[in-house]
């Protein structure tokens, strides 16, 4: 079994009304460093292994994780640990 | 923390744990005598909420018994899901008020999103479809960045669970006062529209038949909710967390539908929500109401989580499941049907003769208990009552007076009040619309929506006043109860009924528990005047925080019927020339308003006077005028008094003004909040014959089209405004707030 | 006329769409459940606004990977009429039937109340009773109306004129203003605003009449042209 952490986020450049929001608010809180913020979501998926796994992946993701006119996304294959 | 099942029952009764779930000494010992021995955990847990204020009403109780309830249309009172109004042609109104007070104060968005999710389960388990939600909201101060944070969190959590399973929410009203400041008050209102024979009850009827579980698959959520909801909200409530349900509107979506569908079925004999107290009240009650009893295997119960014990199964208040009650051998075809919209129903009992609630768990029986002793036996406790000492200094000193030097900047102030002012950042918020049945949006005396098919709407308002009700209980009770009723007549309708909303703070206070006591005969009274009985509720207790009690506030939800499209009234003036008209002569009463807030910043002296003869006859007298075409808008006069309520008749971007002369006490006439006082627009050629329908009315001036409000009292013009710059300040204040940095 | 509202979990517009066109314009319609459908049989094909699936992952998302996508892309690809309001447009959009996409509102807010829009293209099958330029009143209701696209498409959209309906006071940020779009075919058309809210003057506009009624008329003429 494999752990896939699937990360999406808006494109550069795709105004994000949420992470600006998030962004002045850190700056409210005293938090003046932060220069920008940006929100994605993360998809954790336990997959099968199989030999074309990466490719599968990214399937997925072009297929339904994520909207290519808005968002792109990166994701990593970690070993999935037993509970 | 309490985490496993396998405390000894004598180490129970040593250790007092039971204390820790809510039970008293007392009440534990009662359960030793019922069961003839000690409880295991899980009954413990399962007595602990069965018999919380919640589940029990255990100290409400005899108060409520003082209400009306029975009517010549009632159908249904309050005892099950919702109560139930016949409106003619084979249908019915199905409503009922809930709150979600210590979850929303704990996790705002969440506790506020479950409280709807769970008032539109106890509508449609009743086999209604929802058709319209109001809510009752009321928080602090706008002022500090925790009750901005509240108030923002609570109306998104509304508007998420609302918007997506698609129930509009048509109205409400939002109050600010300090006292609500540790602990808000979030109360939702359902109400539903059903046909006479599809309607449900919450009965485990029929030896044998099977007892299947459906929706969402239990987790752990909101363990011990029920006496959660039943506690005060010490420092540390944030320490709760885990109390805090989450809700899943798509569910409840797919699961209202599907209900919906079943309710077909001659298969279904009975169906609940599981809502306070998860499995454990559902369960019980059915079977109590029905005579019955019921065994459940646990091991069939679907589930969201491993290793979950008895008690946690039993007390978890995982949203969006439903518990139904299906004849034996055609439980396929109601599965069926859950299964089209993706949702999970299994058998997981069944209806036996025994009257005993049993279940069992891997083979083994984790609770035994005559299910009786879990709905009817409960305690029921006769609180000790005492005058509260405020009271008695306020009836005996009487009302300071409240001195206005510049009455238009006054009018201005009042318009910004958040109590007063516009709460369109709320409503639109809200899917006001979705079913396309709403005639008139929020921002009105009542919310308006038509049936569809029929010639027919209904009007519904939420209403209290809990400064006047904390003045004087009794007064402001009855003034709860009318000026509900003054919404639905104003919008055109005839008052039905009410659902109340019992909201106050510690009841082992003598004077709280006095508060509740009067407020519920002032609200009993005004029923009957009204002819408007109480249908269903909600009470809760131990709202305080910091061992500060909120201020009462039964919270009045009533739902009218326009016979007619034609009688429905909009709040605002129509048209230029029209003669506005005063019902009701106006005291100098100034206890418990917005002016003396405003002024003095604190409540203090007499609450308005009522009479509920005049109240009654002015309401009849005003819906007669209505049916009888000779009213153009109708809107009541509420908190800032004559001139506020004059302001917002022209509040609708018409372009509209008025000319209004009076005589008299100028503070008085333009800011007492005396009661059972209307404005009401004419058109010129109906004067006489409206003044010959409304005893009372007093044309006091005309509406005009030059976009000016203008007060004339005692020949000096005390107000000249334009419409649209008091109209802005009222509409941008709420926003304004709550950008404003604390 | 035979129209299909198709309904999907999670569709809450689903009786409002029906009840506009079966109960106001008197077509035929049905309420078509999203596993169960045949979709050849009907005439124009709505899909209602809700929030399908939740609106879990993004709005439309995961009702346009179902099955009946592919029935609905085939019968859109005849030329049938094919209208998607609100949560139908988001469907449409992230099944690429329409180009671009939803993003939350500028103000992060959901918002319902009536808004005016402009009839941008009264060319079209949808909206060939209106007067070009028209102001209409159509309620909105949602928390993901901004509609994004690149310059690129925006570009496209104009140059074949693609797109139907404007706000007048732009409420949630759209590029160009943009409330509804059709497809370069022209029988596609996706929006925001709930034309099927509007088809009563007692519940505050009847301005959504003429959408419906336009696209009889289109389907009356073409079929009276065709037989």
């Amino acid at each position: 079994m494999k752990n896939v952490i699937v990360n999406v986020t808006l494109k550069s450049g795709v105004l994000d009304p949420q992470g600006k929001a998030i962004q002045e608010s850190l700056n409210s809180l005293g938090y003046k460093e932060v220069q920008q913020a940006r929100v994605g979501k993360s998809i954790n998926l336990q997959v099968e292994e199989g030999s074309n796994l990466e490719e599968r992946v990214r399937e997925m993701c072009d297929k339904l994780l994520a909207n290519p006119v808005i968002e792109e996304y990166s994701f990593v294959v970690e070993e999935a640990v037993r509970s | 923390m309490l985490q496993t099942h396998d405390i000894h029952p004598e180490q129970i009764e040593r250790d007092k744990l039971y204390q820790e779930m809510g039970l008293s000494d007392k009440e534990y010992d009662l359960v030793k005598d019922i069961l003839k021995r000690r409880p295991n955990f899980t009954e413990t847990g399962i007595f602990s909420v069965m018999w919380s204020e919640h589940c029990s009403y255990k100290t409400s109780k005899p108060l409520l018994k003082k209400f009306p309830v029975k009517g010549p249309h009632v159908i249904q009172g309050p005892g099950e899901g919702a109560g139930i109004i016949d409106i003619g042609d084979n249908q019915a109104v199905v409503f009922k008020i809930e709150s979600h007070n210590h979850p929303s104060a704990v996790e705002p968005y969440q506790g506020a999103a479950t409280g709807v999710g769970g008032i539109i389960r106890d509508v449609f388990s009743m086999g209604a479809r929802p058709i319209a939600l109001m809510n009752s909201l009321r928080f602090g101060n706008l002022t500090t960045d925790r009750v901005k944070y509240l108030f923002t969190e609570v109306v998104n959590g509304i508007a998420g669970y609302g918007n997506c399973v698609g129930v509009p929410t048509v109205g409400g009203e939002v109050q600010f006062d300090e006292s609500y400041e540790g602990n808000p008050l979030v109360n939702a209102m359902c109400v539903g529209l059903i046909n006479h024979d599809e309607i449900q009850k919450g009965i485990a009827a029929g030896i044998g038949n099977t007892v299947l579980y459906a929706g969402a698959p239990t987790g752990r959520d909101g363990i011990h909710g029920a006496t959660f909801a039943s506690d005060d909200l010490g420092e540390d409530a944030a320490k709760d967390r885990p109390a805090v349900q989450v809700g899943d509107p798509f569910m409840e979506k797919l699961l209202i539908e599907a209900c919906l569908e079943v309710i077909h079925s001659d298969a279904l004999v009975g169906m609940q929500d599981m809502g306070a107290a998860g499995l454990t009240s559902s369960a019980s009650e059915m079977a109590s109401k029905a005579g019955t009893g019921m065994e459940m295997n646990l091991d069939n119960v679907p589930q969201r989580e491993q290793n979950m014990n008895a008690y946690e199964m039993m007390l978890s208040e995982s949203q969006e499941r439903m518990l139904m009650v299906v004849k034996k051998g055609r439980e396929q075809e109601i599965i069926d049907v859950f299964e089209k919209y993706g949702l999970q129903a299994v058998a997981v009992g069944e209806v036996v003769e025994e009257k005993v609630f049993r279940i069992k768990q891997h083979g083994e029986v984790m609770a035994d208990i005559p299910v009786d002793a879990l709905a009817d036996e409960a305690p029921v406790y006769h609180m000790p009552s005492e005058v509260a000492d405020y009271y008695k200094e306020f009836q005996n000193s009487g009302t300071p007076e409240v001195v206005v030097e510049d009455h238009a900047e006054m009018l201005k102030k009042l318009l910004q009040q958040p109590t007063i002012a516009s709460k369109e950042w709320v409503y639109d918020q809200y899917d006001s619309m979705v079913q396309t049945n709403t005639v008139v949006t929020p921002g009105s005396d009542s919310a308006v929506v038509r049936i569809k098919g029929t010639n027919k709407a209904l009007a519904i308002t939420t209403d209290c006043n809990s400064r006047y009700i904390y003045l004087d209980p009794e007064v402001g009770g009855k003034i709860a109860v009318a000026e509900a009723a003054r919404n639905i007549v104003c919008s055109g309708a005839r008052p039905l009924g009410l659902t109340d909303g019992l909201n106050f703070g510690n009841p082992t206070n003598p004077q709280t528990f006095w508060q509740m006591e009067k407020s519920v005969d002032g609200m009993s009274e005004a029923c009957t005047a009204l002819s408007t009985p109480v249908i269903s509720g909600n009470v809760s207790l131990y709202n305080q925080s910091q061992g500060k009690s909120i201020f009462p506030t039964p919270i009045v939800g009533m739902v009218g019927l326009h016979e007619s499209l034609e009688h429905i009234t909009p709040s605002h003036f129509q048209a230029a020339g029209d003669a506005i008209y005063v019902i009701g002569e106006t005291a100098p009463e100034f206890g418990g308003s917005e002016l003396q807030n405003v002024v003095h910043d604190k409540y203090e002296g007499k609450a308005p006077e009522i009479d509920l003869d005049v109240e009654a006859k002015r309401q009849q007298q005003i819906l007669q005028a209505i049916k009888a075409g000779l009213v153009e808008s109708a809107h009541d006069v509420a908190e800032g008094g004559l001139s506020v309520a004059l302001a917002e008749s022209v509040f609708n971007g018409a372009g509209l003004g008025l000319d209004a002369t009076f005589s008299g006490d100028v503070t008085a006439i333009l800011f007492s909040e005396t009661q059972s006082r209307f404005i009401i627009s004419v058109k010129k050629e109906n004067r006489a014959q409206f003044e010959k329908i409304v005893e009372d009315a007093k044309q006091v001036g005309v509406v005009t089209a030059d976009a000016t409000f203008r007060i004339e009292i005692n020949d000096a013009q005390v107000i000249e405004e334009k419409v649209e710059e008091l109209h802005q300040l009222w509409k941008g204040a709420i926003p304004c707030l709550l950008k404003s940095k604390a | 006329m035979k129209f299909a509202v198709v309904v999907f979990p999670g569709s809450n517009c689903d009786r409002d769409m029906y009840h506009a066109v079966k109960e106001v314009l008197k077509e035929d319609a049905d309420l078509v459940w999203y596993q169960s459908a045949n979709l050849e049989d009907y005439d124009a094909i709505l899909l209602p606004g809700g929030f399908s699936y939740g609106d879990y992952l993004r709005s439309g998302a995961v009702a346009a990977t179902s099955e009946i996508m592919q029935q609905i892309k085939a019968q859109a690809a005849k030329g049938k009429p094919v209208l998607g309001v609100c949560n139908g447009f988001q469907i449409l959009l992230e099944a690429g039937l329409l180009p671009g996409a939803m993003q939350r509102n500028k103000n992060l807010s959901f918002m319902c109340h009536q808004e005016p829009l402009v009839v941008e293209n009264n060319e079209t099958l949808f909206t060939s009773i209106y007067d070009q330029g028209e102001v209409v009143n159509f309620p909105i209701a949602h928390g993901e109306g901004n509609y994004f696209c690149d310059e690129q498409t925006l570009e496209t959209l104009k140059a074949n004129k693609q797109i139907v309906f404007t706000y007048k006071n732009n409420p949630n940020g759209s590029v160009a203003d943009i409330a509804g779009i059709r497809n370069e075919e022209g029988n596609v058309l996706g929006m925001m605003p709930h034309p099927e809210r509007a088809v009563e003057a007692l519940l505050g506009s009847a301005d959504g009449v003429k959408l419906f009624q336009s696209i009889v008329k289109n389907w009356r003429e073409s079929y009276v042209a065709n037989a």
